[in-house]
């Protein structure tokens, strides 16, 4: 393998690990806080189909981030509504919710099908951009990219050092205490609930304005259900959950890889490796600790004050 | 009545409190005064209000009607800030805290907003100066014991420099010696002037701290007194509304052979937060009450489980029932060699809430073959049989054949204790038999342990309660971190020896008595 072709591997891990890596923040701030948003699969792809609308229909790159992240979170602050103030059962609206949002993205993008238009700008600075290796999987990537660490790290800080990232993770492991010290317990989830579904739309906005640059039904193919996988790989640590999905990107990159060396092993199942491989991870990780986890302690729990 | 707080001012004074829950009241049109300095009691049993009448002062229920005024000026608390903010603090009963978070993170919760989160550290060293509230900041509280985390609970109140401290059962998990701890930090509490109120059915506790005790019975007050004035009995009269008879237990030397028998049980927990048993070893004659004092979260379910067979133990020798091997098999198969066995959970473990008592039965004797009839059941021998145990122990409920949850603690206890007892089983283990059960139906209960024990039946009483062991138990031993103490006889040993051992004081630092 030449040099080139190695750095177009990693570079390439790194593209399909990002909307892995934004949509498993979202899902994980919405889950520490206590709700569990099953939703992820059909706001992502809502998000893909609305931004790529917006982006065709008025040209602007930004609009169509934007219209994503919208779709995203209007589809969320439905679930959240459901869940978080009518009490209703967190796993059965956020599968309907994908349901819901599969259906959507249909409808929006059924004018849509077969359109084409130039990826995202790319990042280039001069010097940088061209130094071996480091400048190409450093410097030359586009916004989401960058986005998607951005939130790793502003997260990862918040959680652990922010009053309000401590007030967001006291209601998702006890929610009676919480309230019983007067924290706004139902207010926070919501807010939580709606940054998953902003996150979730993000990501699919990456899928259609940059990863592939057209619209076509199921073109999330599975992330959202992968993300909410990541979540748990990652014991719902920010970093880990980078590193989960440059492992899952990894798996994508290389199945690819291995399906255009002709091994001899049929496509289909080189295309199934990255599933199977979160699913072994999750066992081989659920086995090592077996005395329980780490789970936020009332993740899908409803909460209603008494009065 | 007298008290020495009577000329000081009233700091917080509930009028006419009324709160419904639907067609129950919990509380019916109660008055209660607190001064300023004083520690006032507020008595009475399960279900009484007082948990009620608490939550409504510290703005987490809205009362149906009445007034709260504080000092004179009438208030509105509709919520926890607005008592934090009037001034009124609490510790709860069940410690409002997160287990999966520091000490430190625990307390900067209730920081004001405005202050930073570094300043912790400094203020809980603060706290242990003034008060001699030991807390150690970066350990998470799943870690601590029961009396570490009551002083979490301690400061976080404490931060907010209230005028009343509101403390809800708060020795019901401490070890005597963590209590007289406690005691003291709350002395120092009222020489600042503060006033305390005091919840709990311990009266010896509320004689030796308050000088006003309020007590209410099934949602009203029924006295005011000085519990300095009064004695144990004449307060638990006021809170139960009747006389109290003495258990009648002779004094038991049982020495026959072991029924119940454990031999180097070990079993490491399933829960991240559970306790493993390791090497436990103990036999239960019949003949005798063997109590297991411990404090809660030392293994004590993680035992029961492994009696049970709920959890199956690692080899069969482990357990013996009646000299049988059963520590691989199963329930029913224990069931079925004369075993019985009453949880600690009544509601969803010991009994199926939204099952009538009939179809209770069922559930612990289906094994037994008595209401069965080959794969079908005998719905009319189980209703019988409920009928036999319902009048026999005296279980009062509406109805027919209620369901479950309809009963009161007491009356589903006294019936869920009756559907073991009445087998008389040649085995019998109890967990917290008479937890949340009020005194007259736990004095009954208690009574029919002794008896079926006085049978030739071993029982085995699991409870935090050490009232309760050193009034039933013939022999008595601790656990502590899933670890059982060697046995003594009760009458050989003191509370202050019992509480050593709760709190973990290694075994041979002990002398007899």
């Amino acid at each position: 393998m030449t040099l080139t072709m190695f750095e177009l591997v990693l570079f390439t891990i790194l593209t399909a690990a990002t909307p892995l890596v934004i949509a498993a923040i979202g899902e994980l701030v919405t889950e520490r806080s206590g709700v569990l948003n099953l939703g992820v699969e059909g706001m992502m792809i809502a998000g893909a189909a609305c931004a790529f609308a917006i982006a065709i229909v008025t040209g602007s790159t930004a609009l169509g981030i934007l219209a994503g992240m919208g779709a995203g979170m209007l589809l969320s602050s439905v679930f959240g509504v459901l869940v978080i103030f009518l009490a209703a059962n967190q796993v059965a609206t956020g599968l309907a919710l994908t349901i819901l949002g599969t259906g959507l993205a249909g409808l929006v993008g059924s004018g849509f099908i077969g359109l084409k238009r130039e990826a995202a700008l790319h990042l280039h600075i001069p010097f940088l951009s061209d130094v071996p290796l480091l400048g190409k999987l450093l410097f030359s990537h586009d916004l989401f990219v960058y986005l998607g660490w951005a939130l790793v790290g502003g997260v990862a800080w918040f959680l652990n050092t922010s009053r309000s990232g401590l007030v967001l993770r006291a209601i998702g492991e006890n929610h009676h205490s919480a309230h019983a010290l007067g924290l706004p317990v139902r207010r926070v989830r919501f807010l939580a609930v709606l940054f998953g579904g902003a996150c979730a739309g993000l990501a699919g906005a990456y899928l259609s304005l940059s990863y592939t640059p057209f619209w076509a039904p199921g073109m999330t193919a599975g992330r959202g259900w992968i993300a909410l996988a990541l979540v748990v790989f990652a014991s719902w640590r920010p970093l880990y959950a980078f590193a989960g999905a440059l492992l899952f990107g990894g798996a994508t990159v290389l199945q690819l890889h291995a399906q255009a060396a002709a091994l001899g092993i049929p496509g289909q199942l080189l295309t199934a490796m990255p599933y199977l491989a979160t699913i072994v991870a999750l066992v081989v990780l659920s086995m090592r600790r077996r005395r329980g986890s780490v789970a936020p302690a009332s993740l899908g729990l409803s909460f209603m004050p008494e009065r | 009545m007298n008290s020495p707080t009577d000329g000081k001012p009233v700091l917080v004074s509930m009028r006419g409190i009324v709160k419904r829950f639907g067609v129950f009241t919990a509380n019916d049109h109660i008055d209660l005064d607190i001064r300023a300095g004083e520690a006032h009691a507020l008595l009475g049993e399960n279900g009484a209000g007082k948990s009620t009448l608490v939550k409504i002062l510290y703005g987490l229920l809205e009362p149906t009607s009445g007034r709260i005024e504080l000092n004179g000026v009438p208030v509105s608390l509709e919520s926890p800030e607005a008592a934090r903010a009037a001034g009124i603090g609490m510790v709860f009963q069940h410690f409002s805290l997160f287990e999966n978070l520091t000490v430190a993170e625990n307390i900067a919760l209730v920081l004001p907003a405005d202050e930073k989160l570094e300043s912790v550290a400094a203020r809980i060293e603060d706290l242990t100066a003034r008060y001699g509230l030991k807390l150690e900041p970066y350990r998470p509280v799943w870690t601590l014991s029961a009396g570490e985390r009551q002083r979490i609970e301690i400061a976080r109140c404490l931060l907010q420099d209230p005028k009343l401290i509101v403390l809800d059962e708060p020795t019901s998990v401490l070890t005597p010696q963590e209590a007289d701890a406690l005691f003291s930090t709350l002395n120092l509490l009222r020489v600042e002037g503060r006033a305390i109120l005091y919840i709990s059915h311990k009266l010896d506790e509320v004689r030796r701290l308050c000088e006003r005790a309020t007590v209410l019975r099934g949602g009203k007050v029924v006295a005011t007194c000085n519990p300095r004035e009064e004695s144990v009995r004449s307060m638990a009269a006021m809170m139960v509304g009747t006389h109290l008879v003495d258990l009648r237990a002779k004094p038991n030397e049982a020495d026959g052979p072991a029924r119940l028998s454990v031999d180097g049980l070990s079993l490491a927990s399933e829960d991240l937060h559970g306790v493993s048993l390791k090497d436990i070893s103990f036999a239960v004659r019949g003949g005798e009450v063997f109590g297991i004092a411990g404090i809660a979260g030392n293994g004590q379910d993680e035992l029961f489980a492994a009696l049970s067979g709920e959890r199956l133990a690692r080899r069969a020798g482990d357990v013996h029932i009646d000299g049988i091997s059963v520590g691989r098999e199963g329930i029913n198969l224990r069931r079925q060699y004369g075993a019985a066995f009453v949880p600690e959970e009544r509601n969803g473990h010991a009994a199926a809430p939204d099952f009538s008592l009939s179809e209770n039965i069922l559930l612990s004797r289906h094994a037994t073959g008595e209401v069965t009839r080959g794969l079908s059941i005998d719905a009319a021998a189980a209703k019988s049989l409920a009928r036999q145990i319902i009048e026999s122990f005296d279980v009062r409920m509406s109805g027919d054949d209620p369901a479950a949850r309809t009963l009161s603690g007491g009356n589903l206890q006294k019936f869920l204790v009756g559907r073991e007892v009445s087998r008389t089983p040649c085995v019998l283990v109890l967990n917290q038999p008479t937890w949340g059960v009020d005194a007259a139906a736990a004095a009954d209960i208690r009574q029919r342990l002794i008896d079926l024990s006085r049978q030739g039946a071993a029982v085995l009483v699991i409870s935090q309660d050490l009232d309760e062991l050193f009034e039933i138990a013939d022999r008595m031993a601790v656990i502590h971190h899933g670890e059982v103490s060697a046995a003594r006889l009760t009458r050989e040993v003191t509370r202050e020896d019992i509480g050593l051992l709760m709190a973990g004081e290694r075994k041979e630092s002990l002398h007899a008595h």
